[in-house]
């Protein structure tokens, strides 16, 4: 009775916030409608809709003992305390994803970007990440590739496969985009995350050689030096000579991303990516309560319009309409298929009851996408002005400051260049135009609201220690996902010559890393040399191929459900599947077929051919334009294979589907028969 | 000792024990136990060779996202 008047109240509550963010027009609205909705949000569809899924749809079973509790190996295998494995779950699965996305996806203003990430979340990417740990909790732990092809057939396994590989790549290419367009021109900020990697080898050092295994300790020791690091930079921005150290070109410092990263993927791990991921953990953690307290209590107005011009499809920062771009845009915060992977890797192995699947799969994703919310706020509370001059080009709106503030206030959104001089100055910049990537004007963001916080000092400092903070665990992706990527081409290249396929043969270890680094640091490399800022490219392709592998992952999960008699619960992942399949292939074909040149990769490609033919372009720009008209084809390219490898998984799917709902024999389901648990093992166990 | 701040007490015992094992801090403790429990009778790992050992396990999979 309780939980039902509970439940009411939050219903109403809910609604209340969701129609205040809906119906405020031409007046700022507070944060805390945003927070309110989200709170309400999120606890609704756990209580009510990821109990019903857990219930009825899943039968999740108490009393089945789980892989952890039958394999146990203290290892691998090992029952933990949800609340445990919930913390690891999340850590893993935040990312700098749901920082990013929302903020570019502001251009749109701060009402489409929120719907999304709430009802994307709650409907969509909390149950996808939900059934999928469940599922693979009820295997022994498989992987999404494996249960693809043990549930659907070869093919699926193999798309699963693929799919996973090309969009590591895209990722990592542009988080790399995102790290290096943060740093460039900023001796201050290029220092901080340069000490980032001394410091994570000399904690990696410590852990492992003078105190074995004192994770806690080093990682304090850790985060010390980093703000150390943060201050250092500082200072070294101060002097004339140290700072021209440190202050880089774009091509430089993509050469140098590329380098270290190939150079991070084939030392021990021990040495620097286990370090900077205990570093990580703690800043990301850290920084996100913070965040959510510091947003509390200053509770800021929200500047940007509830929806701008741009919904119409001229946007600055990417091409293309509200639908389906929104949703392409913010992939992670709502639904993001890299989480399935995480969702079928180490976390079933240490799930030690099923019911716990609803508080790690649902919960954390529900958590991820309050981060995400975050972000929306830390967007949308700068002047629509200086948010447009920070986030757009100088393709588009010009090189010079003049040009570019007249081109911004002409949309409507007014900005002088004495206010993005004053800004830059005071967080500590020579400039704030064109720092495309979205971690600039975050980390504005950020910076304004800790300093709030605070005390009105140090915003310079907020700013860059949100940079830092953005960086560590960008970079700690870019590490994880090229040795990930490796380990997956070393598996596919044993099958063609068995050296290759042995992790530890150094010649394979050395070649296979090179052509995963050459791979990402192709598509950063462009980039980095495009003069709309290359986000505008690199951001959408991403946001399709992550929204295609949350395809493959929900057509898996329809495919089980389906073959276990649950036809008519299919539509719980069925639902999401069709939305994830009409946007995305609508985007496809926008960024594949649209004649006009800023949203069509083809078109976009044949009208810088035009002009370069023409002779149109400067000096500068005709020099990189071959590189980006074939850039740009092969980007279109990709985008119709990612969209014909899901279109394939969904017909496998509905065939499996078609067989199993007229009785036909299908393969067999691979979930590991029932065992009960021992009464006396409880699943505490931590 | 007072009821309440033996509570206190321990609920800070439980969070710092919960920090520990969230971290990794104590997963060389919870790995002797385990080989005491099931495997008393083989040799176990030094605590750097454990960490080592532990670091490869972990990064060998896909245990980051976007």
């Amino acid at each position: 009775m309780l939980k039902r008047i509970v439940g009411i109240i939050l219903a109403v509550v809910g609604a209340f916030a969701i129609g205040g963010i809906a119906l405020h027009r031409n007046e700022p609205i507070n944060a805390l409608w945003l927070v309110t909705a989200g709170v309400c949000i999120y606890v609704l569809g756990y209580r009510f809709y990821a109990a019903w899924i857990a219930a009825r749809v899943l039968t999740v079973d108490d009393t089945r003992a789980t892989p952890a509790e039958r394999l146990n190996d203290g290892r691998d295998f090992v029952p933990t305390h949800r609340w445990i494995v919930f913390g690891h779950h999340f850590a893993a699965i935040a990312g700098p994803g749901p920082l990013v996305g929302p903020t570019l996806a502001a251009q749109f203003g701060y009402l489409p970007g929120t719907i999304w990430i709430l009802f994307g979340s709650v409907l969509g990417g909390c149950v996808q990440d939900m059934i999928i740990l469940f599922m693979s909790t009820r295997r022994d732990g498989r992987s999404l590739g494996q249960m693809a092809r043990e549930e659907l057939g070869p093919f699926g396994g193999f798309a699963a496969l693929a799919g996973t590989l090309m969009i590591m790549i895209i990722l990592i290419a542009v988080l790399a985009l995102v790290v290096v367009n943060a740093m460039k021109g900023s001796p201050w900020a290029t220092f901080s995350v340069f000490a980032t990697i001394p410091i994570a080898i000399a904690i990696g050092l410590y852990v492992r050689s003078v105190r074995p295994g004192r994770v806690l300790e080093a990682s304090i020791i850790g985060m010390i030096l980093l703000l150390v690091g943060v201050a250092g930079g500082g200072w070294i921005d101060q002097s004339a000579q140290l700072r021209g150290m440190f202050d880089y070109s774009g091509p430089q410092l993509a050469a140098f991303v590329i380098g270290y990263g190939w150079l991070a993927a084939i030392i021990p791990v021990w040495l620097l990516l286990a370090p900077r991921g205990y570093l990580s953990t703690f800043l990301k953690l850290g920084v996100i309560g913070l965040l959510a307290i510091s947003i509390v209590v200053i509770h800021p107005e929200l500047k940007m319009p509830a929806l701008t011009r741009f919904i119409a499809g001229d946007g600055p920062i990417f091409a293309g309409k509200i639908f389906p771009f929104v949703f392409i845009t913010i992939a992670c915060g709502a639904v993001s298929g890299f989480h399935a992977l995480v969702s079928s890797g180490t976390t079933p192995k240490l799930i030690g009851s099923e019911a716990d699947v609803r508080l790690v799969g649902y919960g954390s994703m529900a958590l991820e996408s309050f981060v995400a919310i975050m972000a929306v706020i830390a967007a949308t509370l700068l002047d629509p002005g200086v948010y447009f001059a920070i986030n757009t080009g100088a393709g588009v709106v010009g090189a010079d400051a003049h040009t570019a503030v007249a081109t911004i206030s002409a949309w409507g959104f007014p900005v002088t260049v004495d206010q993005m001089q004053q800004l830059a100055h005071r967080m500590g910049e020579r400039t704030l135009f064109a720092r495309t990537g979205g971690a600039p004007s975050l980390a504005v963001g950020m910076a304004s609201i800790f300093s709030s916080t605070f005390g009105n000092k140090l915003l310079a400092a907020w700013y860059h220690f949100a940079l830092m903070f953005e960086a560590v665990f960008i970079l700690t992706t870019i590490d994880a996902g090229t040795r990930v990527g490796r380990f997956m081409l070393q598996d596919f290249l044993g099958h063609f010559w068995k050296p290759l396929g042995r992790t530890s043969w150094y010649p394979s270890v050395l070649l296979t890393s090179a052509l995963i680094v050459a791979g990402w640091g192709y598509f950063l490399y462009v980039g980095v040399i495009d003069p709309n800022g290359g986000i505008n490219i690199l951001w959408p392709l991403f946001g399709i191929a992550n929204q295609m592998l949350a395809a493959i992952a929900l057509s898996v999960a329809t495919g089980i459900l389906i073959k276990s008699g649950k036809l008519r619960y299919s539509w719980v992942t069925g639902g999401p599947l069709a939305w994830l399949a009409l946007i995305t292939t609508v985007a496809a074909w926008q960024k594949v077929m649209s004649p006009d040149p800023q949203l069509g990769f083809f078109s976009g490609a044949a009208a810088l051919a035009g002009k370069l033919a023409s002779g149109a372009l400067p000096a500068a720009r005709a020099a990189v334009a071959p590189k980006l008209i074939f850039n740009q084809q092969l980007d279109g390219w990709l985008t119709i294979i990612f969209t014909v490898i899901v279109w394939l998984v969904i017909a496998d799917m509905l065939r499996v589907a078609l067989r199993a709902a007229r009785g036909l024999p299908t393969l067999a389901s691979s979930e590991a028969p029932r065992v009960a648990r021992m009464p006396a093992v409880g699943g505490s166990g931590s | 000792m007072t009821a309440a701040t033996a509570g206190v007490v321990a609920a800070w015992r439980a969070g710092w024990r919960a920090l520990r094992t969230l971290s990794g801090d104590d997963a060389y403790e919870r790995y002797l136990e385990h080989q005491a429990a099931s495997h008393p009778d083989l040799p176990v790992l030094s605590r750097r060779a454990f960490y080592v050992d532990e670091q490869r396990r972990k990064w060998g999979t896909i245990n980051r996202c976007c």
